[in-house]
């Protein structure tokens, strides 16, 4: 599916929008970190629990659970929420 | 002059929004700006490993992601992240699992031991890695200890940026022998490579009311070894200035001599690399709500000599009055050169250097973001 990545993970990715395969939200997340080594904790804790100011959307509903099933087809959009000064 | 005098000086910045290092000349007279190195993120601290004199690691994260660590092997041409950054093993002993917040102090490990490296965390961890930073591993039982969780306490009760483990010192006559410092809980000793501590706590006091007998309520701000004599630990506390010579384990507080109006409060603590009587703080308000500013606006390093049994105020080039900053326990540090050059970084963003040993200031660099870690390194 596409991937929606913030300005924050783009040196990353080098890009804003990217692929990533999977059927629930820890899968498409677990896929990004092959792709794109390290990028996984930067947005979920070793508890793997998001991190306070990383929201994840999907088919225009948050999403907070690694477990939730994405549509297959439809985007994964990563937020980072204004924080911080 | 020492044999590393002649070589050229970095001096490393670590600030609240980014990292810069500043290239000076063996005579340490002018300075070249590098940076900013991570704009944007929030680095607690730069360090230079000195076995190899070119590896760097920065502490890093942002207001929005995750902790990690990145490392260059090139005195910060290039930067790569760690591979795996500092992170805590799942919920043991009954204990609430962890998440670091971020990686607050670095410490190159012992010189015998090549590629070691241990990270103190908020909250309190201790992490190591043997890979010059690639890989980062639990370094100690402490995490999962109930005491030492209690200890440790919540968030709550930590400093107002997070509860923080601080000053890994490692002995350099033995790489198994390590102290630690917890903001809160008190400072604690090794002698297995960090996998299990004690506390050395006796002798300090806690803040009025409380039972110093209970290590959760011992706050040290920063705890310092002297490298000509490992046995000889100077520690700035939230209770005062104080010193310990080992084998002894009662912390004596030294900072009588500092007058009253300024108080033996602050949060850095500098030794002299080669004189054990010799060391540097630089005191702050910490009266009624805490402001920690320079007391009454009048920024001073104060000096001993004599092991803290006398303090000589160190202000010369230093604003007279209305300077209302301070700076942070990782902030100030000093050189191996001779005469020693002594740095420090303020919250309100300007870099000072005395390359008289503190008898006169000059500022280096101002405008940064509040600085949070200066280091200095001598590279050939």
């Amino acid at each position: 599916m596409r991937v929606l990545v913030p300005s924050a993970l783009q040196s990353y990715t080098g890009a804003n929008w990217v692929e990533a395969e999977g059927a629930t939200l820890g899968e498409v997340l677990a896929d990004l970190d092959r792709r794109y080594p390290g990028i996984r904790f930067r947005m979920i804790d070793e508890r793997d629990r998001p991190r306070p100011h990383v929201r994840f959307f999907h088919r225009k509903e948050a999403v907070h659970d690694l477990a939730a099933a994405l549509a297959p087809g439809e985007e994964l959009l990563i937020v980072q929420a204004l924080s911080g000064g | 002059m020492t044999s590393k005098a002649a070589a050229r000086s970095l001096i490393l910045v670590a600030t609240r929004k980014g990292a810069w290092i500043y290239q000076g000349d063996g005579a340490r007279r002018t300075w070249r700006t590098d940076g900013p190195h991570f704009l944007g993120h929030i680095v607690s601290h730069l360090v230079l490993d000195p076995r190899d004199d070119r590896t760097l690691l920065a502490a890093a994260k942002t207001g929005h992601l995750g902790p990690t660590i990145f490392r260059s092997t090139d005195l910060g041409r290039t930067w790569k992240e760690a591979a795996r950054p500092p992170a805590f093993g799942p919920a043991a002993n009954g204990l609430e699992a962890r998440a670091v917040d971020h990686t607050f102090w670095l410490a190159p490990g012992h010189a015998s031991e090549h590629g070691v490296w241990y990270a103190g965390t908020s909250p309190q961890g201790l992490f190591r890695s043997e890979d010059g930073g690639v890989t980062w591993d639990p370094a100690s039982a402490i995490h999962d200890d109930p005491k030492y969780r209690g200890w440790m306490g919540t968030v709550q009760d930590g400093t107002p940026d997070g509860p923080k483990l601080h000053s890994i010192l490692i002995d350099p006559r033995d790489p198994k022998h390590l102290y630690i410092g917890m903001s809160g809980g008190g400072v604690h000793e090794s002698h297995d490579g960090g996998r299990t501590f004690a506390p050395l706590v006796a002798g300090m006091q806690v803040v009025e009311g409380f039972d110093p007998a209970d290590v959760t309520f011992h706050d040290p701000h920063c705890v310092r070894y002297c490298p000509s004599n490992p046995d000889r630990l100077y520690q700035q506390n939230h209770c005062g200035l104080y010193r310990l010579d080992r084998p002894g384990t009662t912390w004596v507080r030294i900072g009588g001599g500092i007058p009253k109006e300024v108080g033996d409060v602050g949060f850095p603590m500098v030794v002299h690399p080669r004189d054990a009587d010799r060391a540097w703080v630089f005191p702050m308000d910490a009266s009624s709500v805490w402001p920690r500013t320079s007391p009454d606006g009048k920024p001073a390093v104060y000096g001993t000599r004599d092991a803290g049994a006398t303090w000589q105020r160190m202000d010369l080039g230093l604003p007279a009055s209305d300077a209302w900053w301070t700076v942070k326990r990782q902030a100030m540090t000093a050189d191996a050169g001779d005469p020693v050059g002594l740095y420090f970084g303020t919250t309100s963003g300007e870099l000072w250097m005395s390359d008289d040993e503190g008898g006169h200031w000059r500022e280096i660099a101002r405008h940064l973001p509040e600085i949070y870690a200066v280091e200095t390194a001598q590279v050939g």
